[in-house]
């Protein structure tokens, strides 16, 4: 009893401590900046901005990335999406990739990747309606080092033109990050594009942009042996248990041929006594018959 | 229904390779891919139970060893040859060939005394025999020196030879050499001569030529004298020759003397103190003569010696004392040096005759020998040095056409009964087979050509036809009375020896498995195998005979095609039904030369007879052919061939392919690995060529995706795919708590290693921390990455397997400085809610929707790394027919062996305390090295020597894999992962079956008659 009390004790004055401990009212501005470790986490950012119909909220539409000097630690980058329709292997202008350049290691890594699309001139409108007849390619390029484009060559994705609309034009970016090279961009539409693709015209051509960026992650290490093994507790840190099927959840298939014996059997039954009763019913008839 | 089991008993891990193991235990691995099938299934274990425990173990007995696997030894293209004849009981040739294997053949039959493979990057430069016991090599450009004992082969010594540059490699053991320590033989490698001492390998002395810049060519030692003579070149115009004393090495004398005009080729000697060279620009001979110390230099006009000669003179190495060959456009001549130094021409042969070394016969006499090429026949000549005029012998000897021309010829002398010289010569053929001719006649020969096998494909067997059955055909009536006199022989005792071994071999043709017709459960095939010689061999599987070979006309040296390589071999036909008529025919590319952009050239073949069907000469180049999922109505399966301007060259060139092509040209894609560039590319079909001719079976292409690796950071190293024909069952996988997991197969996944570039030299050349392996998983059609994961401090080289929905890979651990094998499943998170019952009944999932690339892919992965002992030369897995059985991995070890590992041992899910229901479902426990357990050597005794690649091809029954493997060796063995659960094997005990029907039969009538009997009785009562 003594020991629950106790710890109720020290619940409360937890509690209560957390209560009157020091609030900060610094703004944390940039809280990725706090984020500790070599390896960023394989997932990094998933912003989702959608090109609005004002092409004003674009800062600077440069080609070329400019990596502006007024932050400390971290600097931003720009790089250029192009992108060309079918065929023709003239890309343009299509969009702008903004990004913080985190100094780590001797690279550095992007965080915050914002992405801002252009919008589509006429002139592309129809070159995409013609795409979307001929189910043809929408294809994408994006510079395979985001310091100095192009890099060694251009990273190219390209992905059926038909896979797209959907309300507006639906996009999803991964680009694949070493340092800042980019080994590959996945391109296409968020959800399914199944084969026999049906021909659509979006309701509105703006396209809803989702990107990702991801850094390759560390294969999974098995245990090291001489440490883990010989510890009896290790089976309690092992984290949450996967949870046990019930015993009717494991074997329910057992009980399917039985509860048929069982109801076969019981059909049986039932009509045994059925039978039976009408033989009794039959039998008195002709006992007096023969009485007769 | 039997075979879907998905509950292994949980038998304990290492009981379960013992000789006594449960043969239940290892049905388990097909999954069954709906959940309700469970039901069915586990009610079916109780039967399954009986019925497998009739099936007796697996495990190979000895005397099961040849039943169902062969194995044959190979040496490669003959490079030296070295006759041992002398005064020994077993006469033998002494070779070392270009797969860097030496051997000792005997002479009488041919057979391999003994061999070594030195492997791939320890060529043999020179070969020689010293003191009649010790077979004396050089090699790795001069910088090992190793004896090997004749009689068995043991090496004896072994030195190490540190050059101080690369030169060439010379080797001169004198012929007077003695059991002495003094008595050294002479090996210029590195820039340096030494002498070493026969007796222990010891490096006597060292004599560096790396301050005088010479490039020396020829290393000489007169009889009876002190001093080795070095002859060789200094800045392509200066001849120099170095006398050094044999005891000491120091310099003695040495002569220069330049020639602006430049030296091309070799310089070959004529005499002790007589060499000849040619000029760079192949138009003057230039005889060098040594008279006390002076070099004296000659000039002769190839044209002024020989009228009409043009260009391209080479002086032929052939080392003929006192004359020497050269080879002009046209023929061949033999031009005499006299004592003067005056050149005549002595005679002019033909081009393509083939010229030996001279051989010294008793008295001072010397003779070589001439092969020249006849009409299915060749004309073996030997002369005399001193009398060119006439034949001392000349023979005529039947060849095979099929083997081509002669390459090179070795001659060796025997004294004849009559007390005359006798010759023998071996002869090496275009299709790098070895003959020994002698008294007209081929002893023996050898098919070294399989030695290097580059493809291998294989082809179904005729069906067996009622009344004209095939081994009627191979077989004439004289051959079949012979074979029954033979046995008859055998039965009666009057055998000899060779008649009991011609017995037992037709015994062995005519027994089952080496019939040539389509057996039921498709083990008999045809394996038909490229050789790098061009030459394509189909062997039998049941006993790994030669049913027929065929030196391909379009991969043969022409005008046209100078430089012919062998690429890929491709089923071209495989009839099916109603194209029964046609026989199976196979598709050999080859390329004209050794870039890219060189042109190339097709055969078709057919696969029964070998017969060549089609020709098709040098057209565009060859980068890729890619066999196409379509075929015409002939079952003439589509090839693209993409050429080095990345365009597509659609095969067989008819209307109806066009038509096909054009249909589905749409979700036609393929990719590129350019791997100097680390770049990946993807294509489309674009239109039709674009080359001022209309071409209908040309296409563009256009670039669809590219990955771009950073140069900086990683560089590629392995690319791997699924085989196109390879089959999976399931694509559910039911796990433990009859939880379900869903397999991403797809066919157009790539397996890409990349390392950092300092970690791509040999281990050891980075740190850990420098070094970094990353493995990338690629969608083909889309160029997603699918999945990219990184090991530090790990590098190359990575042999890789991709099967199914895994792949498994192996490199090298610097940290832990051992060898590891990872392994990465990758699972469709999309259909991961089609788990209900309920939902599957209904209709309300999406397992029927078509998959496409395009679609975003919500994929997990599951991965885990094991330590694995050995180092790997090649990876690869079982395939069986229905893609039900159970998978192993076979692992081609550095000790060339192939070892089966089942993919149980690296499951990814496998962890260290397995739960009941984990441990039911045949989880194994973690460890962190994969176990080696000497029982699942495939290849038992037999080693497969400098093992190149395995190939798995599927039998017709379920439970069995084909598996041939490839390198100097051929190895060929059946495989029953899980055991032949679907037949029953040989020793089953048919008379007990039989007995037992039998007495059930006989029960059951005598309980009838006793019943009706019964039956009476109370009906009278």
């Amino acid at each position: 009893m003594k020991p629950t009390i106790a710890l109720l004790l020290l619940s409360f004055t937890l509690l209560f401590s957390s209560f009157s401990a020091f609030q900060s009212d610094e703004l944390l501005v940039d809280d990725e900046q706090f984020v500790t470790g070599k390896h960023p986490s394989p997932e990094l950012d998933l912003s989702v901005s959608s090109s609005s119909s004002s092409s004003s909220s674009i800062p600077s539409r440069s080609h070329y990335p400019s990596r502006s000097a007024d932050s400390n630690s971290d600097s931003r980058v720009q790089f250029a999406l192009e992108h060309a329709f079918g065929d023709s292997d003239d890309f343009s202008a299509a969009g702008t990739f903004t990004a913080r350049l985190k100094p780590n290691g001797g690279q550095g890594t992007l965080t915050k990747l914002r992405f801002t699309r252009n919008d589509l001139s006429t002139i592309e409108k129809e070159k995409f309606k013609k795409l979307l007849e001929n189910d043809d390619f929408y294809m994408i390029r994006v510079p395979s080092n985001v310091l100095n484009p192009p890099g060694r060559d251009y990273v190219i994705s390209s992905v059926k033109a038909r896979c797209l609309p959907n309300d507006g034009l639906d996009e999803h970016f991964i680009i694949h990050m070493e340092g800042v090279n980019i080994l590959a961009v996945t391109y296409g539409s968020p959800g399914a594009c199944g084969y026999h693709r049906q021909l659509r015209l979006p309701a509105k051509w703006s396209f809803n942009s989702h990107t990702v960026l991801k850094y390759s992650e560390q294969a999974p290490r098995r245990p090291v042996f001489s440490e883990d093994i010989g510890g009896g507790e290790m089976g309690e840190d092992e984290g949450v248990k996967p949870l046990e099927k019930s015993f009717w959840s494991k074997n329910w298939m057992y009980f399917i041929p039985l509860v048929i014996i069982v109801l076969n059997a019981f059909a049986q039954a039932m009509s045994m006594p059925e039978e039976q009763a009408s033989a009794q019913t039959q039998q008195p008839v002709g006992a007096a018959v023969r009485r007769r | 229904m039997i075979y879907c089991s998905n509950h292994d008993p949980p038998a304990p891990l290492f009981f379960l390779y013992s000789s006594q193991r449960n043969p239940a235990t290892d049905l388990e691995q097909p999954k069954s891919n709906l959940i309700a099938m469970a039901m069915a299934i586990k009610l079916s274990l109780l039967l399954l139970f009986f019925l497998s425990s009739l099936i007796p173990t697996f495990s190979l007995f000895e005397d099961q060893v040849g039943f169902m696997d062969w194995h044959q030894r190979y040496i490669g293209k003959v490079k030296h040859a070295v006759f041992h004849t002398q005064k020994a009981g077993r006469k033998r040739v002494v070779v070392s060939t270009e797969e860097n294997v030496i051997a000792s053949l005997d002479l009488r039959r041919g057979e391999i005394f003994w061999r070594h493979v030195l492997g791939s990057n320890d060529v043999v430069d020179k070969i020689d025999i010293a003191l009649g016991k010790y077979v004396i090599t050089l090699s790795s450009e001069g910088s090992i020196l190793r004896a090997w004992n004749l009689p068995d082969g043991q090496m004896v010594w072994e030195s190490f030879l540190s050059g101080s540059k690369s030169s060439k490699a010379l080797l001169t053991v004198p012929a007077n050499l003695k059991v002495d320590l003094d008595s050294p033989i002479f090996v210029y490698g590195g820039a340096c001569l030494y002498a070493i001492s026969s007796i222990d390998g010891e490096i006597l002395w060292k004599k560096d030529f790396t301050a005088e810049g010479i490039d020396v060519h020829q290393l000489l030692l007169p009889d009876g004298s002190d001093v080795v003579h070095a002859v060789g070149v200094t800045d392509l115009s200066q001849f120099d020759t170095y006398e050094i004393n044999v005891r000491n090495g120091g310099l003695l004398k040495h002569a220069s003397a330049s020639f602006p005009g430049g030296i091309s080729g070799e310089i070959l000697p004529i005499s002790s103190d007589k060499f000849v060279a040619l000029d760079a620009r192949s138009s003057i001979l230039v005889l060098i003569s040594m008279k006390e110390g002076q070099i004296d230099l000659q000039q002769t006009h190839v044209s002024d010696l020989i009228h009409g000669s043009s260009g391209n003179t080479v002086i032929l190495p052939s080392k003929l004392s006192g004359i020497f060959s050269i080879s002009t456009d046209t023929f061949i001549a033999f031009i005499k040096v006299t004592n003067e130094g005056k050149l005549d021409v002595m005679q002019k042969v033909d081009k393509m005759v083939v010229v030996s070394d001279a051989l010294s016969l008793s008295e001072g006499e010397q003779a070589f020998a001439l092969v020249q090429h006849g009409d299915s026949k060749i004309h073996l000549s030997v002369r005399l040095v001193h009398d060119m005029s006439s034949n001392h012998l000349k023979e005529t000897v039947k060849m095979d056409h099929e083997r081509g021309y002669v390459h090179k010829i070795f001659i060796n002398n025997y004294v004849r009964t009559d007390r005359s010289h006798g010759f023998r010569a071996l002869i090496v053929m275009e299709d790098h087979s070895l003959l020994l001719l002698q008294q007209g006649e081929i002893v023996w020969s050898r098919d070294d050509g399989l030695a290097s096998v580059i493809a291998v494909t294989t082809s179904e067997l005729p069906v067996e036809k009622l009344g004209v059955s095939v081994s009627k055909v191979e077989r004439s009536l004289f051959e079949w009375l012979k074979g029954h006199m033979l046995k008859l022989k055998g039965t009666l005792m009057l055998a000899t020896p060779d008649e009991v071994a011609a017995i037992q071999k037709i015994r062995l043709q005519s027994s089952e498995k080496s019939k040539m017709t389509r057996d039921h459960n498709g083990f008999r095939r045809l394996l038909i195998v490229l050789t790098r010689a061009g030459k394509l061999f189909a062997l039998h599987t049941g006993d790994g005979r030669v049913v027929w070979s065929s030196l391909l006309q379009s991969l043969r040296k022409s005008d046209q095609c100078t430089d012919p390589t062998g690429l890929k071999l491709h089923q071209w036909q495989i009839p099916h039904h109603h194209a029964l008529d046609n026989n199976p025919s196979v598709l050999v590319v080859g390329r004209c030369g050794l870039s890219l952009s060189a042109s190339s050239a097709m055969s078709i073949v057919d696969a029964y007879t070998g017969k060549e069907l089609h020709n098709m000469g040098p057209a565009h180049s060859t980068v890729q052919v890619i066999s196409l999922p379509f075929s015409d109505s002939t079952e003439q399966q589509l090839h693209l061939l993409i050429d080095a301007d990345k365009r597509a060259h659609l095969y067989p060139r008819t209307p109806e392919a066009a038509e096909i092509f054009q249909r589905e040209s749409e979700n036609v894609y393929w990719y590129s690995v350019e791997a100097e560039a680390g770049i990946l590319r993807g294509y489309g079909v674009k239109s039709s060529c674009n080359l001022g001719v209309p071409n209908e079976y040309c296409f563009e292409t256009r670039n669809l995706w590219s990955i771009v690796f950073p140069s900086e950071s990683e560089r590629i190293i392995a690319t791997v795919t699924r085989k196109a024909n390879e089959v999976v069952h399931t694509q559910a996988k039911v796990i433990a708590d009859e939880d379900v997991m869903y397999k991403y197969v797809s066919k157009n996944i790539l397996f890409v290693a990349t390392v950092s570039p300092k970690a791509s030299g040999p281990i050891g050349s980075a740190t850990p921390d420098e070094s970094l392996l990353v493995v990338h998983l690629v969608d083909t059609v889309t160029g997603r990455i699918l999945h990219r994961m990184s090991h530090s401090g790990s590098q190359g080289p990575v042999h890789a397997v991709l099967s199914e929905n895994w792949v498994v890979y192996h490199y090298f651990n610097l940290r832990a400085h051992k060898y590891e094998i990872s392994v990465i499943e990758i699972y469709d998170q999309s259909r991961a809610e089609n788990k209900d019952v309920l939902k599957l009944i209904v209709g309300k999932h999406n397992l029927t929707a078509p998959v496409s690339s395009y679609s975003r892919p919500e994929v997990t992965t599951r991965s885990q790394s094991y330590f694995f002992t050995h180092s790997v030369k090649a990876i690869s897995v079982t395939s069986t027919a229905k893609g039900i059985t159970s998978k192993h991995l076979l692992i081609g070890t550095i000790g060339d062996k192939v070892l089966a590992l089942d993919k149980r041992f690296v499951d990814p899910r496998r962890s260290l305390n397995p739960t009941q229901a984990e441990k039911e479902e045949g989880l194994l426990p973690l460890t962190d090295a994969l176990p080696i357990i000497p029982q699942s050597y495939i290849t038992h005794a037999f080693k497969v020597e400098g093992l190149r690649g395995i190939e798995t091809v599927p039998a017709k029954l379920e439970s069995t894999t084909l598996v041939f493997a490839y390198g100097v060796d051929l190895f060929f063995t059946r495989l029953a992962p899980s055991r032949t659960y679907d037949s029953l094997t040989e020793d089953f005990n048919y008379a007990l079956l039989l007995l037992t029907i039998v007495a059930l039969v006989v029960a059951i009538f005598v309980t009838w008659v006793l019943s009706e009997r019964k039956d009476l009785q109370d009906k009278w009562r």
